[in-house]
Parts: structure tokens; sequence; C-alpha cells
């Protein structure tokens, strides 16, 4: 992975500098609320319901077991012992004291972490595909193109007051595993027919108020042209982006407004400057951050070794589990292994600083201190030999953090909702914790087979409930807490947004409206291979609403 | 509100006194104005006549096509003393994109300035866009802005103030330890 030189770490220490006083001249009175709030945000602090919340970046979700430990030490010393991994591939704390946030971040810059940019109207924590590097699948790793994005995004002196937050992802798999379509900037690394690789490139894509597919700005950019193209996206967007009104100022609404035509034009305009000129990355530089990324030469391991085998068949927890966890890897003999942060009736993405320090160990004994977290709010150990995994799953079994239920409607995205946030309408973690005990039978997760369900606390879908197969969305009906029930997102290649299904539920009613969708779909299934999405597309919206009606 | 220029030694207040004329404000008999940019357009000839400095003050949702601007940017507005950007909130970041293109593209080499809601800790990113003149609220601490723009011993972006970036100064130890230098 990368490491930190000289010079990195002397821009993360005088960030820390900087923002060490700047929190020094509002607890002194000398900065109002309203001049710190945009450099507490671009910090990562936010204000919540009840106290400051830190988040702490972790750029495209790539962790060493050293840096887990420290987001242990960190929610053990400033906070009160736990965090929330989040749906960009960061961390964030619930109830840290602002004075004692410079001392954070110090401790953090020490394992090479920051939490720079991971709020405010900037370019945030660029993300990517958890299992990059590794997969099978994949045309190039994306990290060394992540981490030139995250060199190039901090603290870029043009792109810090933008009419609104920015977010970026690239994913280079032969299936998209960082929802790139749903991104302000989505990039997906492609091969052309000449064999060379280049960058398809999306814009305007999001969630939140106004859900929209990315729509393609170029279908191949020379890779090395990189930064004068997002530069010139990122331009005009600034010169042009709404700023009369938030909730219509991300950079979807001003492709909407222009049309993705005039749109490309503009920036193409820009590009005729930028192209090729002293902003792209040197290829010295290319060169130097690829060799971080390197394959690991791991050891041979036996591929399907007879004991794994055994197991499995002997074992149906440790065989389902091993079903819905496990990813192919590039090198026979091994495995990529997710970690799941959803036991029924927990929290999703919230662990204790205990599990944290356990897992690094986990990924020191089996993972070569290696892990990733996801945008599923998950982790993952992305190399893990087959003969391991027995051995692994029993130690997370003694954790509690077994399940097999990867990919199934228990791993599901949830925001913390009104329990934290200061925007939600609705609660979201006791809603996740009610469907989770209802559908904690694994052999009937497995059943139902993939399925993503993911609750979102208000319209600002921070939960990604519109690219959910059944998304669940809080509002404030009357000052009560109400849930809509929208069906058919999908976050891959295939992006789809949800459709409304029909009013609202009453929070005693939604988990049986999932109920109710779960069964329709299994009644109209051709058989266990055609996938709940796969459901939905060929009969529609129209047989869910019918049994959603005929239940309430 | 005092003004303070960028110098190569570190800061220094700016003694003159300008006066800014909003959209419709009729033009003072004499001292250093900043004028709109649609007087600028409409009464050049008169105001280049003026003994003391006149500038133009830009808004912040000036049309930076500049096509609209004509020879009045390429003529005349690049040799003024000064130019500014208004910021009306702090938060309106639009200027920071104008003065990289007034700098940049445009080759503009007077006084930019930054005029309207401007907080000390904006001004190390405005000092890599172009600014070198900031008009900051009263009672500012000079030091403050001082240590604002010497924060970042390090920076990766290439920007207008022409800073070696880190990518630069990798790229050259590289070909140093590549020629055995």
């Amino acid at each position: 992975m990368y490491r930190y030189d000289e010079f990195d770490h002397a821009v993360v220490a005088a960030r820390v500098d900087e923002f060490s006083s700047q929190v020094a001249r509002r607890l002194s009175g000398e900065l109002t609320e309203e001049q710190f709030r945009p450099l507490r945000l671009m910090n990562g602090v936010y204000l919540q319901l009840h106290a400051y919340m830190l988040r702490v970046a972790i750029p495209y979700g790539q962790l060493s077991s050293r840096q887990l430990r420290m987001l242990a030490h960190i929610a053990r010393t400033y906070d009160k012992g736990y965090g929330h991994f989040t749906t960009r591939q960061n961390i964030q704390y619930n109830w840290p004291q602002l004075c004692d946030i410079p001392a954070a971040l110090a401790d953090l810059a020490s394992v090479e972490m920051h939490a720079i940019q991971t709020s405010g109207n900037c370019i945030r924590n660029t993300t990517s595909d958890p299992f990059a590097g590794v997969a099978a699948d994949e045309v190039t790793d994306p990290r060394p193109w992540a981490e030139i994005i995250r060199q190039w995004s901090t603290i870029h002196p043009e792109f810090t007051y933008l009419p609104r937050k920015f977010k970026i992802a690239i994913s280079a798999g032969e299936e998209d595993r960082a929802a790139v379509a749903f991104h302000d900037i989505g990039i997906r690394i492609v091969r052309n027919d000449a064999g060379e690789i280049g960058f398809k490139v999306l814009v305007g894509g999001g969630m939140g108020r106004t859900p929209r597919v990315g729509r393609v700005i170029t279908e191949f950019l020379n890779p090395t042209e990189l930064l004068g193209y997002l530069e010139s996206i990122l331009r005009v967007y600034n010169l042009h982006g709404r700023r009369d009104n938030k909730y219509k100022a991300r950079i979807k609404i001003l492709v909407d407004a222009l049309g993705i035509d005039e749109f490309r034009r503009q920036v193409e305009v820009e590009w005729a400057h930028l192209r090729g000129s002293e902003v792209e990355v040197p290829a010295s530089e290319i060169e130097r951050i690829h060799s971080y990324f390197v394959p690991r030469e791991l050891p041979a391991r036996p591929e399907a070794p007879a004991e794994f085998l055994a197991a499995r068949q002997q074992n149906a927890a440790f065989a389902r589990w091993v079903d819905a966890n496990i990813i192919n890897h590039r090198v026979p003999g091994y495995a990529g292994v997710t970690i799941t942060l959803k036991p029924a009736g927990g929290i999703p993405g919230d662990v204790t600083a205990d599990e944290m320090d356990a897992i690094a160990d986990l990924a020191d004994r089996f993972g070569f201190s290696e892990l990733r977290a996801t945008k599923d709010q998950n982790l993952v150990l992305p190399s893990v030999a087959q003969e391991d995994l027995l051995p692994l799953w029993q130690e997370l079994v003694s954790l509690s953090l077994a399940e097999g239920n990867h990919g199934l409607i228990n791993d599901m995205i949830t925001c913390p909702g009104l329990d934290y946030c200061a925007l939600a309408n609705a609660r979201s973690i006791p809603l996740a914790q009610e469907i989770s005990t209802r559908f904690a039978d694994l052999e009937r997760q497995a059943n139902i087979g993939p399925l993503t369900l993911n609750i979102s606390g208000c319209i600002n879908a921070c939960g990604h409930h519109h690219v959910a197969n059944i998304g669940i969305l809080g509002v404030d009906k009357h000052g009560d807490e109400a849930y809509q029930l929208v069906i058919g997102g999908d976050a891959r290649d295939s992006a789809a947004v949800a459709q409304i299904s029909g009013p609202g539920y009453s929070q005693e009613k939604i988990v049986d409206a999932v109920e109710t969708t779960v069964n329709t779909y299994l009644a109209q299934r051709t058989g266990a291979e055609e996938t709940f999405i796969e459901t939905f597309r060929r009969i529609g919206l129209a047989p869910f609403k019918e049994a959603l009606n005929a239940a309430r | 509100m005092p003004l303070v220029k960028k110098t190569a030694e570190g800061v220094e207040l700016i003694p003159t006194a300008w006066t800014r004329l909003a959209e419709g404000d009729a033009l003072p008999d004499s001292g250093a104005v900043l004028v709109p940019l649609s007087l600028w357009l409409e009464q050049r000839d008169t105001l280049r006549q003026r003994a003391e400095p006149v500038g133009v003050w830009l808004a912040s949702n000036t049309d930076t096509a500049f096509a609209a601007w004509g020879e009045a940017l390429a003529g005349d507005l690049l040799g003024l003393p000064v130019v500014a950007i208004d910021f009306p909130v702090f938060g309106d970041g639009r200027g920071y994109s104008i003065a990289a293109l007034l700098r940049q593209r445009h080759g503009y080499r007077g006084e930019l300035r930054a005029i309207g809601n401007v907080l000390v800790d904006q001004v190390s990113a405005m000092v890599r866009v172009g600014f070198d003149g900031f008009e900051v609220a009263e009672g500012t601490r000079l030091e403050l802005l001082e240590q604002a723009w010497s924060r970042f011993p390090a920076v990766y972006q290439t920007a207008t103030d022409g800073r070696e970036t880190i990518w630069q100064r990798r790229a050259a130890f590289a070909a140093a330890k590549g020629t055995g230098a």
C-alpha cells in the first residue's frame, strides 16, 4: 500500500497545526461559529444532535492493521469506545470533545491518516473497489489512480469552496463494486480494442433529493490526461454550479440544466487549455505511486485444500459464510474475505475498539496485515489463504462477526439517522435492528439470495436507499416518524434508481411491508437462480404494489 | 476595512483609501476608486483621464468566458493597477477560478485583490490562485495572515503562484538519482 514520504507527512502535519490554531481561536471566541463552520467541516468535524462528530478518511478504503489499531485507540481515548464505518469507506466517531480533536488528529497523522476534506463543499475522500488489487476480474489496479486523485485533491486551492460537496469514485473490476454511477465523477477503468487502458468517465450521478445515474462524458480518456480533464470539469462546475439553493447545487443539477452535450462542450473548451499542461501528474510520479501497489508475492498455498473442502461439506454455517463472504482472488489458493459488520440485531457498521483490535490481530495472522473498509459498511481481508479460511472463521465466530450474510438481506446499509444526525427525520438504526432480527435465520437469508436493503433517515440519502433493491426512507409525517418503501434500485453497472411503492408506513408496519415485498419476490421468481432485481425487472413494480396494498 | 498586500517580505498595509463604487453610484471627484465592471466598460475613456488610481472590481458571477468583454479585457483591464474580485459570502468560491483565469489565461500582472467577505483562513488558498491584495476585517491580526500564507511547506497542485510542487520536487529528486548526481 501507499506510504507517506516526507512531503505527505509535512502536508498533513501542517494541516493539523492549522486546524489546532483554528480550534483555539474558536474556543477563545476569536472565530464565530459561522466562520468556524466551513473550517471544521473540511477537517471532518460536524456538529450533530448531541455532540460533535469526527469523520476520519480511509483513502479508497485501504487500511493497515496498525492503522486499524489507531482507530481503536481513537475510539477508546477520545470517544465512547466505538466507531461507525460509513458508505464512503470512512469511519466516524460520534462523541468527541472539540478540544480533544487536535490531539486525535495528531495521533492519526502518526499512522499516515487524517480527516482532511471528509466533509465540506470540497472534493471528498475518493472511493474505490474494496477488492482493488486482488479481484480476479479487474482490468488493472485502480488504487494508484485513486492515490493520485487523493494527492491532487488534497487542499486544492481552487476547489475548496465549491457550490456543494464533490465525490469521486474509481473502479476497475468487470463488476463495479464502487457504485461509480452514483458519484459526482465516476471513473471506470476499461481496456480498448487496442488493449490500452483508459478511463470511461461519468459525471453528475448522485443520490440525495434528486437521484441521478451518472452520464457518460467521455468513453475513453488517456490516463496521463486525467488531471487536466478533472480540473476542467471542476472549473466549469465551480463557476457555473448553482449557489442560490443548496439543494440544487450539486453538479448533477448543472448537468441536468445544460444537458450532457452542452456540459461536455464547456468542459472541452476548458480542456483545450488544460490538456497536457503542467497540471498533469508527471510520468515519474505515476511510476513512483504505482510502485507502492505492485502485487505482493504471495507464498504458494494449496488450491481448494482437502481440509477446507471437508469443513465446507460438514459445517453448514461455515459453508454459508464461504458461499456469501468469499470472493475469487487473482492468485490461486487465496480468497478475498468480507467481515460483515451486520450481526442480527446489531447496528450496521458499528465496531467497538476491542473488536477493531481483534480484527487487526486477525489481519496480522491471516491477511498480511492488510484490510479494506467497504461502501457497504463492512471490512475486508483482501488476501487470505484458502487453507486459513476455517481457522479465520472460527476466530470470527468467537467475536460474533462470522455471519455469512454478505450481499444478503441483513447486509444492510444504514445511516446514523435520528439517533445521532441533526438532519434526520426518522431513526434508521432501530429499524435496521428490527429487520435483521426478523430475518436472522441465515438459511432463510440464503434462500432469498442476493438482495440489497438500505435505510436512510431522511431525503439526503446517506443510507443509499435510492440504489437498494428494497430501500427505506425515513420521513416526517406530522411530527411522527414514518417510512417510505422504494423498490428496484441497483448500484452496479446496471444502475437504476428505486421506485416508490405507494403510501408510507408507520414504524410498526414497515417491517411487515419489507416481508411482504420479499414474499412477493419469492412467489414470483422463476427459480432460486433468479435474483430479486432480475425478478423485479421482469415483472415490474405492479405485482409488488398490489401485494403491499392488499396487506395494508 | 484594512487593505493588505502580500510582499516578498511578508505583509504590508496599503495606505491608499480606495472607494468602492456599487452599481449606479456616482463617480467622486477625486480619490482612488474601484469601479464595477459595467461602469468601466461604459466610461473607460473618461476613467483613464483620472489623476488618481482606478481599479475595476468583478462580481463573483462575472462571465469568465470573457467573450462579452471584447477588447476591454485585452486592451485595458489587463493594464490596470488593481483588479478586485468580490466575495459576497466567504463560501462563494467562484472568485478562486476567476482569479486563476485572469492570471494564467489572460496574463494579468497587476494587483489582484480579494474584497468583500474574506477570512484570514482563506488567504493561503487565495495566494495560490493569484491574489496578492486582501480586504480583511477590522481588527484582523496581521501575523495570522503571515502564518496563513506560509502555512503549507509543500503543495501538491500546480497553481498560479508557481510554487514548485511536491510532484515536481519528487521528479527532480528521481532524475538526480537516475543520473547519479
